[in-house]
């Protein structure tokens, strides 16, 4: 028998079957789905249009409050409001509230992935549980809600791609380096449909946190979803995240098929950055040091989590952000707040003269809490800088690493962050 | 099944915040989101939208947010069928999940001037252009999506397989 991915064996697992193949359809079982008050309230509404409305299982959904959080508007309030009321109607536990944070970070924080799973989530960034070797994918409200009633979904089996990536990374150089590094050279459409699955001694030396900021952004290449095999890191983070240990460690075997392989050299990257208007148009950040910034973001479900809010703080003790540059930090879930908190990092932050936002997504969407007017230019940790993304059509978003926000931040300009670290 | 209609033109990469910017996501209504469909491409195109029943797209048409907002919004503004070079993948199942038909067909991007008629089979996965008089083989979409398409979308099939199991 042909070696198998990750992939292939998690949903030969999940559709019952003994193998399954690169375009097989299979209607698989699914372990955990996700919704946020952005798709949940359509999932609510499709559930709602059944003629007798059901959750199979009503323990494995987890309602996130994440998107519009505190409600900016009335009609955020009355999302939330139908959100909480269908969960105590349908019996789900699992509903987390305004200010607990960022939906990819709660849910592996709070112990719900586990290694292994098939996770379905109401929100594209759901691939970001890939960094647990979990097959993860993002789909639409009304999936979610066929993947409640039903317990089950179909999927098409993805071809896999290879990431391999040797050598270690040099200083101020990160994992958001890494995968922009990535889209620059797959391309927007690259990885279409396929599962990226991600190697080599550089993703190990990585930590659990940044090992999420890559997968996270695996959809960017059109990827079904990115994913990495669990290790030492991943069962400690599961540990500390009170995980008991009913889970499978997946791994592709050593002559798994790949429809596409990329190998490179971390040690020979540089801090990058996604120019508008597309997370592939990658430059280097010491070609775009003549780009004036109006605004710098440090948030998301990409990169606001502890590690990321240490690299930046380290940069910005002591200093103060360019006066006319407004920087915004916004930590991806409560406990990390808490622990910035303990650490004196969000003093650092508030003294640098940034605004501390509650856990949430902010403004990477567009919704609130720090949108941009036309002319205006942001450079942001988060994962997309499509056209009006984050406000107005004709503003600009550049995507970077913690690092390259920070140092940006400090001189109002971007910057590579060696130069002032 | 057979659409037929005029076709409006977009271009390659066509994000879901371009289909359906992220401040109008709070609503769910069908009416207002369609009210802005397309407006993050260019503001005039909601109002433009209402005279075409067919979109017809480059690559990779709906990349981004998982938001199933932007089939909504395209589906109430008139839009009956969208044909693409490609496809991001979440858009795609959302598309057919709704019941708006989403045809991959090589070359029609470049071959369609906006405004020609076509005619689409769903079934026979033919893309005819009856401005220009040619036609298109389509990639054919496998029996349960158009199943799923036939019956108005997924919720349809969820309800028939509820049913089935009593």
């Amino acid at each position: 028998m042909a070696g198998r991915t990750i992939a292939e064996k998690i949903l030969a697992r999940a559709s019952g079957q003994p193998s399954v193949e690169p375009g097989d359809f299979v209607e698989a079982e699914v372990d955990l789905v996700m919704v946020n008050d952005i798709t949940g309230p359509l999932t609510v509404k499709a559930l709602k249009t059944l003629s007798k409305p059901r959750i199979r299982n009503p323990e494995r959904l987890v309602i996130v409050l994440d998107h519009q959080t505190p409600a900016d508007r009335v009609q955020s309030a009355e999302n939330h409001r139908l959100l909480r009321s269908f969960a105590s109607e349908f019996g789900v536990k699992a509903l987390y509230d305004v200010g607990e944070g960022v939906c990819h970070q709660v849910l592996p924080e709070e112990g719900y992935v586990k290694p292994g799973m098939l996770i379905v989530g109401a929100d594209s960034h759901t691939c970001t549980y890939g960094a647990f070797g979990a097959f993860a994918v993002g789909v639409g409200s009304t999936d979610a809600a066929a993947a409640l009633a039903l317990g089950k979904l179909w999927l098409k089996v993805p071809e896999s791609m290879l990431v391999r990536v040797t050598g270690k990374l040099g200083r101020l150089v990160t994992s958001k380096d890494l995968i922009l590094y990535v889209l620059g050279r797959v391309g927007v459409e690259g990885a279409n449909y396929m599962s990226v699955e991600f190697k080599g001694e550089a993703i190990e030396a990585l930590s659990v946190d940044g090992r999420m900021t890559i997968t996270n952004m695996a959809v960017e290449m059109g990827a079904k979803t990115g994913i990495m095999e669990p290790d030492d890191k991943t069962l400690q983070y599961l540990a500390e995240a009170g995980v008991k240990g009913d889970f499978t460690l997946v791994k592709s075997d050593p002559e798994a098929q790949y429809a596409e392989t990329l190998e490179f050299d971390a040690g020979e990257l540089e801090p990058l950055v996604a120019a508008p208007p597309s997370p592939a148009n990658v430059k280097p950040a010491g070609e775009l040091s003549s780009v004036e910034i109006d605004q710098a973001l440090l948030g998301s479900c990409t990169n606001a989590r502890l590690e990321d809010l240490r690299l930046a703080a380290g940069i910005l003790k002591g200093r103060r952000v360019k006066k006319g540059v407004r920087m915004i930090v916004i930590p991806a879930s409560r406990r990390i707040y808490l622990k910035a908190l303990e650490e004196g990092l969000i003093q650092v932050f508030v003294e640098a003269g940034a605004v501390v936002a509650p856990p949430g997504c902010g403004p990477c969407l567009g919704g609130h809490m720090g949108v941009l007017a036309e002319g205006e230019r942001c450079i942001s940790t988060t994962n997309r800088n499509f056209t009006g993304r984050m406000g107005s059509p004709k503003a600009e978003i550049y995507l970077a690493s913690p690092a390259t926000v920070a140092a940006s931040a400090l001189t109002g300009r971007i910057t590579d962050p060696r130069e002032v670290a | 099944m057979i659409f037929e209609g005029k076709a409006l033109k977009c271009g390659d990469n066509v994000d879901t915040d371009a289909i359906i910017p992220g401040r109008y996501l709070v609503s769910t209504r069908p009416e207002e989101l369609a009210a802005h469909a397309l407006e993050g491409l260019d503001p005039e195109l909601p109002a433009k939208l209402r005279d075409f029943e067919i979109l017809v797209a480059g690559r990779n048409f709906g990349c981004g947010s998982s938001r199933e907002h932007a089939v909504l919004a395209l589906k109430h503004a008139g839009v009956k069928c969208v044909v693409a070079e490609s496809f991001a993948r979440i858009f795609f199942r959302n598309s057919v999940n709704l019941g708006l038909p989403a045809l991959e067909c090589g070359g029609i991007s470049s071959r369609t001037m906006e405004g020609d008629r076509l005619r689409i089979n769903l079934r026979e996965g033919l893309v005819e252009n009856l401005s220009q008089g040619f036609t298109l083989k389509a990639k054919p979409l496998p029996g349960f999506l158009l199943k799923i398409l036939e019956l108005g979308g997924l919720l349809a099939y969820v309800e028939e397989r509820l049913g089935g199991e009593g």
